[in-house]
């Protein structure tokens, strides 16, 4: 007979091995120890870390047997990361374990299992070796709601990436625990408690994501191309600039002090730095912060020759505000503003409508709340759709950032852009450009490149506009999509050119998903200076060491790419955008068809290059012998 | 102008220096105006792109001349496959001229003057007939296994005696008699009386049609309760049959008024009564226009495109239809239940729900052929009015409504929920949609079959069913899966209200654009093509090593190979497909030629040379900076015709 214990103890083994270890076999004899062990009923808390503890002194000769010492040291490490983790988070997790719950997810069949709680993650396991487990990271919870019919509790998880599922737990006092300590485990306010720090890859780190765009690269390729920029290192302590990464692109001819001046005069020290260089024409993309001029109209001589610097002799530049006049100028009243016409002679000013990050919050929102809507009513649909104003933000975003590649593409004129902060419509605009007109920012590389140098260094606020997304039940504070929409006109550029790109919708989706909730450092922190601060690039792995490995980038790739030098111009008409349905609707419907199709397509592709292989090489064959047979023919 | 490919001698008119201006943006081309007996050409005089359009007099829908302004007189041209184009002519009296002329030619008093009847293809007589005989509606009954122990062919209306607008041949139930039949033809609108139109054998569930019963108030038909009963009965498998009304229950209410009406429950034992409420065809007519006027919006905003959307109420109108289909389909495949469907005069909306619901049932109509068949069968035969409906001839506005068009855009809003269930691509649907319009062929003329044989159309005219599938491959859909009909015969779709989209490519068909810029569809369907072409030099190649005594592995074939070789694809149907360039064409057949080296990257070397559309910013609409910002070098895209006109050079 088995003892009491035995049971919670395999789970709990169970749970731990299926926690560090893929490894089936591994897995395998880790269970077997249960045999071994007999505890009496002790909580399993308790059980968990003594079998932590048991794995680790049981693993040596366990991971021997397989993968030598190197592979040892590994996984005691994880192991004891993870003891640890489990004593770190024990106080907040009130009922770690409950059997007997019913999982239901849209177009899934219903999962009846063991719901464990981890410190950072929530489990669902049916124990049956062929069905899927359903692991979800605490972070990816943006809320929870509690129902009762009798006993049985129901808690419906609402994910940061738009996910909706149901858990049945039988048990009022486990539910009521249970949802308490999601609540604790998914609103943790420490960086340093997030899961990316106590993550640890069970893949070899070929490439560190973490050095794969350093500024200094970036500037290298820059001055291939021309002399006129050099590298500043004025920010080098983050104090000049406190969003700004340590390394800045400038005009040649400005120095270090004219920068400090000119950074006293934008928004947050955000003085104009190059975004993008044009290769065809030397015209060049800037961005910065709005300047302060305030209300009564203050100039800076060296903001004014900081720019001026990178006009050519007699040439015009245009500045594009991402406000409207009227909030450019409400900004004055504020210590903000923007250039006046008599201070910037040479720059004419352009002003579009990107709207302000709580405007977009709630776009999200109502989008989400839309298309969760369960009603078959056209009309409501459409009204809704157009209430969240969501297509009009895309829209608007995808026109400033073709109105500036036109400036610098079509109009041969260089180009600054910003907003209020810099931080985030400027961002969007700067980047989408880049899209627009090289074509290196369209293999997965160059994306990559691309976030990392205008999103991550340019100091975008990830860690404050990812901290909630739709579902969130609280007050919004600096929460926004603003790289959800980023990555959704992106979309909407990939559809309009579906052979232009290396990457494929799979990858802006995952993106998407990793900005929000992540076992990766990559999108913690809100600028460089904060990300050297938390040492990420010790501490934590980055997505791009993952991503770029070859079997997960295979994922990724479009079988449509064709490599294409030339400018892409969108239609932003809006019947030529549409709803990313890939995001927005991706859990609301079946995509079994339409992933049949995509495979279909592939398979054409690849049966086409397997072709072009064959006849290759039977014509190879062929005009072999047949230079072999003429000697013999010809005589 | 004498690479123009006009006649000469049919030219009538000609007004050289005419301006085009494109519908969204500020640019224009300039060109010139050729104005003949069945056609209007524009060509440009920029020797380079050299664009053509060519537009069917029966395709115009209204002229309009705009006011006179400084660069000349604007005449402005909306058609009915959703062209609209903007010329200035620079003297007002040309301008004039061509309007008045257009004024007569698109308004033709007698179905002689129609395009069919003058258009000749270069076919003999044989091939002529051949083009009729391809599609066989006896043999589609046979199909479906009708005539059978429950059903049989009745000659009651082989002289047209009880039913005009019915076909000679109808399938009733056996049970049936004459007398029951004329009985219950003198109690429905316009003499439609309940006759079969899809058998679903599986079940032995029968989908009939027919028109309102002239019930009014209180009036009943026995003969006409029997015909019901007679429905009933033929189907073992279920004890009632549902009667479905497809408009909204108000309409029927005020029809009883006027002695019409719909079929009162207590008089009819074991019928399941239901009003579907779909809309009638001036709805529809108004909806439509709205839709295009929102969309017709220069610079049109994203709020004003969805409430524009929303207030046009066309994609609710779509959703009603696609609801009813989805209902029929039901009770036919999952009850086993026979459904009989009626409108007013069983023409537009019953036609539309037949339809769609046979095409959800049975995959034979998702094919190109099978979907020829459907439309020659639930639209053609059964007198659907395409000659009113589609404003061929003496027009009554009032008469004129898109129900046809809902019809493709259902199937298409089937496409985007199920890619791999449909033989044929979107091009299929719009070219069909052409030709209802164009008057080229014969098959859409008239109002009813008595009236098509009376203008003895298989003798006068062509077939468009031969001209389709003689350009087949255009309208291929690469990804399609004859598997796919096999695992899911019965297509289920969602009908949630986010799965009903705007149809860009049939209503901006000719807004460049606005369309993508390269084509999925195209690439895949260019490569599926090469696959085909390189499984045969692959064979031919091991067939030559044998011949040197080298044995090969058999090829296993990933695709069955075809028999035919491929007619040389038509150089311009399918949007965002690039011309071929003479070299390339030159590559293709040089492919043919064993014993060189492939090209590395065969196909994909039409990449090379594939055109990235809409290098140009100014024509997608954020043009700005339009003062100061002229573009500078426009794109040479050639605009692509659908090969309507060119067949007539």
């Amino acid at each position: 007979m088995e003892a009491p214990g035995a049971t919670c103890l395999r789970s709990g083994i169970r749970i731990c091995a299926v926690l560090f270890v893929t490894n089936n076999s591994l897995r395998r004899k880790l269970e077997k120890l249960s045999t071994f062990v007999s505890v009496t009923a002790s909580p399993w808390m308790e059980v968990a870390i003594k079998v932590a503890i048991l794995i680790q002194i049981c693993l040596p000769s366990v991971v021997k047997s397989n993968n030598g010492v190197e592979e040892t040291r590994k996984w005691r490490c994880q192991v004891s990361c993870t003891a640890q983790n489990i004593m770190e988070f024990a106080e907040l997790i009130k009922t770690p374990r409950v059997d007997g719950v019913v999982l239901h997810r849209p177009f899934m069949p219903t999962v009846e299992g063991t719901l464990c709680l981890t410190g950072h993650h929530l489990i669902l396991s049916s124990r049956q070796d062929n069905t899927e487990e359903l692991w979800l990271l605490h972070a990816n919870i943006d809320s929870i709601e509690k129902r009762f019919i009798g006993s049985l509790g129901t808690i419906i998880v609402k994910c940061k990436d738009l996910r909706v599922i149901q858990l049945d737990i039988p048990g009022m006092e486990e539910c009521l625990n249970i949802a308490s300590s999601i609540e604790a485990l998914s609103t943790l306010d420490s960086v340093s408690l997030m899961y990316p720090f106590f993550y640890r890859p069970l893949f070899e780190v070929i490439e560190d994501g973490w050095q794969l765009f350093v500024p200094e690269e970036a500037f290298k390729d820059l001055e291939s191309m021309t002399d006129e920029w050099r590298l500043s290192e004025v920010n080098k302590d983050f104090s000049v600039c406190p969003s700004y990464p340590s390394l800045l692109t400038v005009p040649k001819d400005i120095d270090d002090e004219s920068l400090c001046k000119a950074a006293s005069f934008r928004h947050g020290g955000r003085f104009p730095v190059l975004s993008y260089y044009h290769k065809k024409n030397g015209m060049v993309m800037m961005r910065a912060a709005q300047p302060l001029t305030g209300t009564n109209g203050r100039r800076c001589k060296e903001d004014e020759k900081l720019i001026n610097a990178t006009l050519c002799a007699g040439k015009r530049g245009y500045i594009i505000d991402t406000r409207t006049i009227a909030v450019a100028q409400q900004a004055k009243a504020r210590g903000g503003g923007f250039e006046q016409e008599a201070n910037y002679p040479q720059w004419r000013r352009i002003h579009k409508a990107i709207e302000r990050s709580n405007v977009l919050q709630e776009s999200l929102i109502k989008l989400v709340e839309a298309c969760n809507d369960q009603s078959h009513s056209m009309d409501r649909w459409l009204s809704k759709l157009e209430a969240s104003n969501w297509q009009s933000h895309v829209k608007e975003i995808l026109t400033t950032a073709c109105l500036a590649a036109q400036c610098i593409d079509r109009e041969g004129a260089s180009v600054l852009v910003h907003g209020t902060e810099g931080t985030d419509s400027t961002l969007q605009v700067t980047s989408l450009a880049q899209i627009i007109l090289d074509p290196a920012c369209r293999t997965i590389r160059g994306f990559e490149a691309l976030i990392e140098r205008e999103w991550l260094q340019a100091g975008h606020p990830f860690q404050q506009r990812c901290a909630q997304s739709a579902y969130s039940n609280g007050k919004p504070r600096s929460e926004a999509p603003v790289f959800l929409l980023f990555l959704d006109c992106v979309w909407q550029i990939l559809r309009q050119f579906p052979c232009s790109f290396q990457f494929n919708e799979n990858f802006l989706i995952m993106l998407f998903e990793h900005t929000y909730a992540s076992q990766f450092g990559t999108f913690l922190g809100n600028s460089v200076g904060e990300r050297v601060k938390l040492q990420l690039s010790q501490k934590t792995v980055s997505l791009w060491s993952w991503v770029n490995r070859p079997q997960e980038m295979e994922r990724f790739l479009n079988p449509l790419y064709e490599p294409n030098n030339l400018v892409i111009w969108p239609s932003v008409a809006p019947q030529s955008l549409l709803l990313w349905e890939g995001v927005f609707l991706r859990w609301n419907r079946s995509t079994k068809c339409l992933d049949e199709a995509y495979q279909e397509m592939v398979h054409i592709i690849e049966y086409n290059k397997e072709l072009q292989n064959k006849v290759n090489s039977l014509r190879r064959q062929l005009a072999q012998l047949e230079t072999e047979d003429n000697p013999l023919q010809t005589p | 102008m004498e690479h123009i490919r006009t006649p000469k001698c049919v030219s009538k008119y000609v007004v050289e220096q005419v301006k085009l201006l494109d519908r969204f943006s500020n640019k224009s081309v300039t060109g010139t105006l050729h104005l003949t007996a069945t056609h209007l050409i524009f060509v440009e005089s920029n020797s380079t792109s050299a664009q053509e359009i060519w537009i069917l007099h029966h395709h115009i829908a209204s002229v309009e001349k705009l006011s006179l302004t400084t660069s000349g007189c604007p005449l402005l041209i909306q058609c009915r496959n959703f062209r609209v184009v903007h010329f200035v002519i620079p003297r007002e009296r040309d301008c004039h001229d061509i309007y008045s002329s257009l004024l007569r030619l698109l308004r033709p008093v007698s179905y002689d003057e129609l395009y069919a009847f003058s258009y000749n293809p270069k076919q003999n007589d044989q091939q002529r007939e051949e083009g009729w005989q391809l599609i066989d509606l006896a043999a589609e009954f046979e199909r479906m296994g009708v005539p059978c122990d429950q059903w049989q062919l009745t000659d009651v209306n082989r002289e047209y005696k009880v039913c005009e607008t019915y076909p000679r041949d109808l399938y009733v139930p056996i049970t049936a008699s004459k007398p029951i039949i004329v009985g219950s033809s003198k109690f429905r609108s316009k003499g439609r009386f309940p006759v079969l139109t899809y058998f679903y054998q599986e079940k032995k569930a029968a989908v009939c049609r027919c028109s309102q019963p002239l019930s009014g108030f209180s009036a009943r038909c026995l003969e006409d309760e029997h015909m019901l009963q007679a429905i009933s009965k033929s189907n073992h498998n279920s004890r009632y049959i549902y009667v479905m009304d497809t408009r909204p229950k108000l309409n029927a209410l005020a029809n009883r008024a006027a002695g019409k009406g719909y079929e009162n429950e207590d008089n009819y034992s074991n019928i399941r009564f239901q009003f579907v409420g779909i809309e009638n065809i001036h709805v529809m007519r108004g909806s439509l226009q709205k839709l295009l006027e929102v969309m017709g919006t220069r610079s049109l905003s994203m709020t004003d495109y969805l409430v524009g959307l929303e207030n046009s109420g066309w994609l609710r109108h779509i959703k009603a239809i696609m609801d009813a289909a989805i209902f029929l389909a039901r009770a036919v495949t999952v009850e086993g239940a026979s459904v009989l469907v009626h409108c007013s005069d069983g023409w537009d909306r019953t036609a539309q729900v037949c339809a769609l619901g046979s095409l959800l049932m049975d995959p034979y109509y998702r094919t190109i052929k099978g979907f020829m068949v459907l439309i020659e069968k639930d639209w053609i035969s059964f007198g659907h009015k395409f000659a009113d409906r589609c404003d061929q001839l003496d027009p009554d506005p009032k008469e004129v409504s898109p129900i046809f068009t809902q019809f493709l855009e259902c199937v298409w809003q089937l496409t985007e929920q199920f890619p791999q269930a449909f033989e044929f691509s979107e091009w299929f649907l719009i070219q069909i949609h052409e030709h209802v319009h164009s008057c080229q062929f014969g098959n859409f003329l008239g109002n009813s079959q008595r009236q098509r044989e009376d203008l003895q159309l298989k003798e006068r005219t062509y077939s468009l069913w031969a001209h389709l599938l003689s350009e087949k491959q255009n309208y291929l859909n690469p990804v399609y899966s004859p598997s796919f009909a096999e695992s899911h015969p019965v297509l289920e779709p969602s009908t949630q209200a986010y799965h009903f989209k705007f149809w860009r490519n049939m209503y901006h068909q000719y807004d460049r654009s606005m369309h993508p810029r390269q084509s999925i569809l195209k690439h895949v369907l260019t490569l599926k093509e090469s696959n085909r072409e390189l499984e045969g030099t692959v064979q031919a190649l091991k067939t030559k090593l044998q011949k040197f005594g080298v044995s090969t592995s058999p090829l296993k074939p990933q695709t069955p190979p075809r028999e035919r070789s491929l007619p040389p694809r038509p150089q311009s149907l399918i949007l965002g497909a690039p011309l071929l360039s003479r070299k390339e064409v030159q590559q293709e057949e040089d492919e043919e030629v064993i014993g060189e080296e492939a090209r590395e990257d065969a196909p994909a070397s039409t990449g090379g040379e594939r055109t990235v559309e809409g290098n140009s910013a100014t024509e997608n609409g954020y043009g700005e900076l339009k003062e100061s910002f002229g573009s500078k070098n426009e794109p040479s895209v050639v605009t692509l015709e659908f090969g309507v006109a060119r067949m007539t050079c």
